[in-house]
């Protein structure tokens, strides 16, 4: 029972903790980009002032236009729900493995781009087209990534792939490092973030998510906002605590418990600074130089695979 | 007791038959297709379901002898878990083609088109699928092929006015023959080993390597080709989208499986050993299948077209599993071979319940707009809610999304090529990795083209006056979709029930099944063991649900609920006109020119009748040019050599005739 509701728990804790992470990468941008920057917390007023504001919806637009961004929340935070992000063995982590996570994100995305077809103007089905053509390069080479691992841990399981990390010590693969290559890249692209898509323009020519958004007000745009938002933490958190899972907590006690909110915390701030860093020197790329970037996320998930089924399996 | 379920197949049967002869009437009285016929072929569905649901669950197996056929060569039947599976296939999609149909054909009355045609060879198509499950010898297994075959291209060939639909029902005929003869060759080479026509000595005989592997080379290309895969596809996307849109669902989602009966039945029932190297060449030609597949059906702006090219995309991933199954059952790890064969079967029957259901939409946006081109359509969906809603769920499955049906398939196959690990060779080991990232690929495309499909369709705004118009479909259009849509999530949420239905299959061809799948009781799919990988699809609807209902009980307290309507978004400019949206083109044109080198593009501009010059856009396969035309030519050709011998003397072809005798006569002596 206490695993159920420490489960409950933690998936609140993604909810909660998404905005703020948000808030620190826009300040360490900010701060390196000599500007003062909004506060910390920022996210969370944005999200108060959107639910609290009138909601308006084009006459053109269907029911699904309505419907669209609860499905779309959800299943971005249920997937961010079977991430262990501070406890391991939650109950959670049955309900879904790896592929049914990426499977569950493509159903939000799914929704995502049918929302930006439905008023019939013609951003939203750019950004749409511009999605489906993005993910359907970053999918394949996330499984990729993904299946390197589960192959590792005989596990597509995210708990089978980071107890065996654990115990395993850290040992440097070279498989793990070129998923971990892989995974980075995808993770660019399917948040959203530079050089893929700037989630800071509001250029219509350029957007990819944004355009997709455009229609939406009120609740309906904080849940998107919001669901964007966690789709942020839980690439961050698939990013180190699969490839650096030490301090999460193994046992449900208050001590572990505290030390592996407090682990992931420092880990996901380390990962936003840097992510901050990489949005400052880099530019955004142009639409047509994604594939390239993707396909070599591709090649790197491929390579990691192929450098396990060959280097590591017979040795 | 035993023998109740192959009575009821067999009735079945009789059912179909007789709804083809009830339609020889409709001539006289056009009514008698819309309140019979049609209602027989969903009866006829009903009866081979019940029966395939019971031979799976009693585990049984029957077997009979009719009196028909040749003397020493009488026509054996039977019912065993895998016809059993194919059964149930057939009956589901039947009978919801039967509920819909009678709607469907009332506005082929007072046409032009022939009544009894459509009638008469539904009735005799479906009783041909139905004999070749249910076939126990190589003789009644053709005829069965053949009627299926011949009665399929009298309905590509229905609406037989248009030049096009007469060119695409010949280029069937033709294939359906080429591949039979494939067949009828393979058959010969089991026959030969075995000393008799029946199954039953063909899976006694002992065969050398070096003809079995003929024997699956021939049965692959005769089934394959049947199946639509590459590069032998290009006559599925010409055939099935030109038949009437409730037996284009029949083709594309049982006439296809039907052909995957054929090749498990030969391959891994009749011919015994399997070796590595026909599940290597499975798992390659399927790859190939599911990214021409895709990418053909992404292009296309044709609505049925662009189905039928997705089905040679799923017919590629079945055959993927099944190449997976060969493999790890030629390498000694038959219960993984259990769990990829179960995986092929359970996306052959996800496919045949989607694909239909997407077939049936199709035909209610042409019954109700006439339309078929996908940039002539919009907003569908507040004109037609039903068939929008059904359609919605038709498109969440094929794109495998949880919690839908073609989800659960595509995870079992995945967790089945994630234990390659498994494999002694390094080389087969790297392999089956590079099959999934086909898959992985095939699979976020599959999502692309199925946004394109619906978001073109069914959102936006009307792009013409008549889909403006459209009025929504009679009810019994949507209770058939309905049908299939509730089946579509039923199979998504209670994998572990369908897994222990298809489970009987696994142990009659491979000895062994899949127990541990359902082991932690039916909530969780567990494919190898619980630590391996888990899923729990009832789980993840139910938490969707919940949280989803709580978002929306949270916000609905409050007092700001009801939303204000206003006007698009339209950049301080004039505003938005349905013109200016996204077309089904332009949606697909980054990925066109993502993977540009596959297709053949004439893109340019042209100067209309009118004056107008307008944009053009053709996307040509090459599979066609490459494959078709040359042996559409040879075959031509040949038709006029023979042609020679056609005087018009009858002194001549009595001396031919004479001259055959003769060397007939001097070869059997």
């Amino acid at each position: 029972m206490s695993a159920w509701f420490i489960a409950l728990l933690q998936a609140l804790l993604c909810v909660a903790l998404a905005p703020l992470l948000v808030g620190w990468v826009r300040r360490v941008k900010a701060r390196l980009q000599n500007r003062r920057g909004a506060p910390l917390l920022q996210p969370y007023a944005d999200l108060h002032k959107l639910m609290i504001k009138e909601t308006r919806v084009a006459h053109t637009a269907s029911p699904l236009f309505r419907v669209a961004p609860y499905i779309v929340f959800v299943a971005i935070w249920l997937a961010c729900a079977t991430v262990p992000l501070i406890a391991l063995d939650l109950p959670t982590a049955g309900i879904a493995d790896i592929i049914v996570l990426v499977g569950l994100l493509a159903l939000g995305r799914f929704f995502l781009a049918l929302a930006g077809m439905d008023v019939g103007t013609a951003f939203g089905g750019m950004g749409a087209s511009r999605e489906m053509l993005i993910s359907a390069l970053a999918e394949p080479a996330l499984l990729m990534a993904v299946f390197t691992l589960a192959m590792t841990a005989h596990s597509t399981s995210l708990v089978g792939v980071m107890e065996h990390h654990l115990t395993d010590g850290f040992l440097l693969r070279p498989s793990y490092l070129f998923a971990f290559g892989a995974l980075v890249l995808v993770a660019l692209a399917e948040c959203g973030r530079i050089p893929v898509d700037n989630p800071s323009t509001h250029l219509e020519l350029t957007m990819v998510h944004e355009a997709m958004l455009l229609e939406y007000t009120g609740r309906h745009l904080a849940l998107m906002e919001w669901a964007a938002w966690i789709k942020l933490l839980l690439y961050g958190v698939l990013i180190v605590n699969v490839f650096l899972p030490w301090g999460i907590a193994t046992v449900f006690t208050p001590a572990a418990l505290a030390l592996g909110l407090i682990a992931v915390v420092v880990k996901l701030a380390l990962l936003g600074a840097a992510l901050a860093l990489g949005e400052t020197l880099m530019a955004k790329m142009r639409l047509f130089r994604v594939p390239g970037f993707l396909n070599l996320a591709l090649l790197l998930g491929l390579l990691g695979l192929l450098s396990h089924v060959i280097l590591e399996v017979g040795a | 007791m035993s023998d109740s379920p192959l009575v009821l197949a067999l009735s079945s049967l009789w059912l179909a038959l007789g709804s083809s002869a009830i339609s020889l009437l409709a001539g006289r009285e056009p009514r008698l297709l819309r309140l019979a016929a049609v209602p027989l072929l969903g009866l006829a569905g009903t009866a081979a379901l019940v029966a395939g649901l019971w031979t799976l669950i009693a585990e049984t197996n029957a077997s009979a002898i009719l009196p028909l056929g040749l003397p020493w060569l009488p026509w054996h039947v039977r019912l065993d878990p895998l016809s059993g599976v194919f059964l149930v296939l057939i009956g589901l999609v039947t009978g919801a083609v039967g509920l819909y149909g009678r709607d469907y054909v009332r506005h082929f009355e007072g046409g032009r088109e022939s009544l009894i045609t459509l009638g008469g060879f539904s009735g005799l198509f479906l009783a041909g699928m139905l004999l070749v499950v249910l076939a126990d010898d190589a003789f009644v297994f053709m005829i069965a092929w053949e009627v299926m075959s011949l009665s399929s291209y009298f309905l590509v060939a229905f609406q037989h006015e248009q030049a096009a639909n007469r060119r695409a029902a010949f280029l069937y005929l033709l294939m359906a023959h080429v591949g039979g003869l494939a067949i009828l060759l393979g058959f010969g080479v089991l026959a030969a080993f075995g000393g008799g026509f029946d199954f039953a000595s063909m899976r006694a005989a002992e065969l050398t390597p070096l003809w079995a592997g003929v024997a699956f080379a021939l049965a692959f290309l005769g089934f394959g080709m049947k199946a639509g895969l590459a590069p032998l596809h290009a006559w599925l996307p010409e055939a099935h989208p030109v038949a009437p849109s409730h037996i284009s669902a029949l083709m594309s989602g049982v006439m296809l499986k039907v052909a995957v009966y054929g090749f498990i039945r030969v391959v891994l029932d009749l011919n015994g050993e399997v070796h590595w190297s026909w599940g290597v060449t499975l798992i390659a030609v399927g790859g190939l299948s599911a990214l021409v597949g895709v990418l053909f059906a992404l292009v296309q702006t044709d609505l049925k077209r662009l189905l039928a090219y997705s089905s040679v995309e799923n017919l590629g991933i079945v055959f993927i599993a099944l190449g997976l199954a060969l493999l790890f059952q030629s390498t000694g790890h038959p219960n993984l071979a259990a769990l990829a064969l179960v995986a092929a079967l359970y996306h052959a029957l996800n496919h045949a319940l989607f694909k239909s259901l997407l077939f049936l939409g199709a035909g209610a946006i042409l019954h109700s707009t006439h339309e078929r081109d996908l940039d002539q359509m919009g907003g569908l969906l507040r004109r037609m809610p039903w068939t929008g809603s059904f359609f919605l769920i038709g498109c969440l499955s094929i794109s495998a999304l949880p919690p839908f049906n073609g989800f659960v398939s595509e995870w079992l196959i995945f967790q089945s090529a994630l234990q390659a690990w498994n494999l002694e060779s390094g080389v087969l080991r790297s392999l089956v990795p590079i099959a999934s990232a086909v898959l992985a690929l095939t699979g976020a495309l599959v999502a692309a083209t199925f946004v394109k499909v619906y978001g073109i369709a069914f959102l936006g705004q009307a792009r013409s006056r008549h889909v403006r118009r459209a009025r929504p479909s009679p009810k019994g259009m949507w209770a058939g979709q309905g049908v299939l849509a509730a089946l579509c999530v039923l199979f998504g949420v209670l994998p572990t029930q369908i897994l222990g239905l298809l489970d009987p299959v696994a142990e009659q061809l491979l000895g062994t099944g899949v127990p541990q799948a359902g082991a932690n009781g039916w909530l969780w799919l567990t494919p190898i063991s619980a630590e391996t990988a888990s899923y729990s699809a009832p789980l993840t609807i139910l938490l969707l649900a919940l949280i989803a209902g709580a978002a929306i009980w949270w916000f609905k307290r409050r007092a700001s609920w009801r939303v204000r309507r206003c006007d698009p978004w339209d950049c301080g400019f004039a505003a938005p006109t349905p013109r200016m949206q996204y077309s089904a083109a332009s949606f697909a044109q980054p990925i066109r020119r993502v993977f540009a080198l596959l297709f053949l593009i004439d893109e340019g501009q042209e100067q209309g009748a009118d004056g107008v010059t307008r944009y053009r856009l053709r996307i040509a396969d090459r599979a066609r040019g490459w494959l078709y035309l040359p042996v559409a030519r040879a075959v031509d050709s040949s038709a006029r050599q023979v042609a020679r011998l056609q005087s018009g003397s009858v002194r001549l072809y009595l001396g031919w005739t004479l001259v055959t005798l003769l060397v007939l006569l001097w070869v059997i002596s």
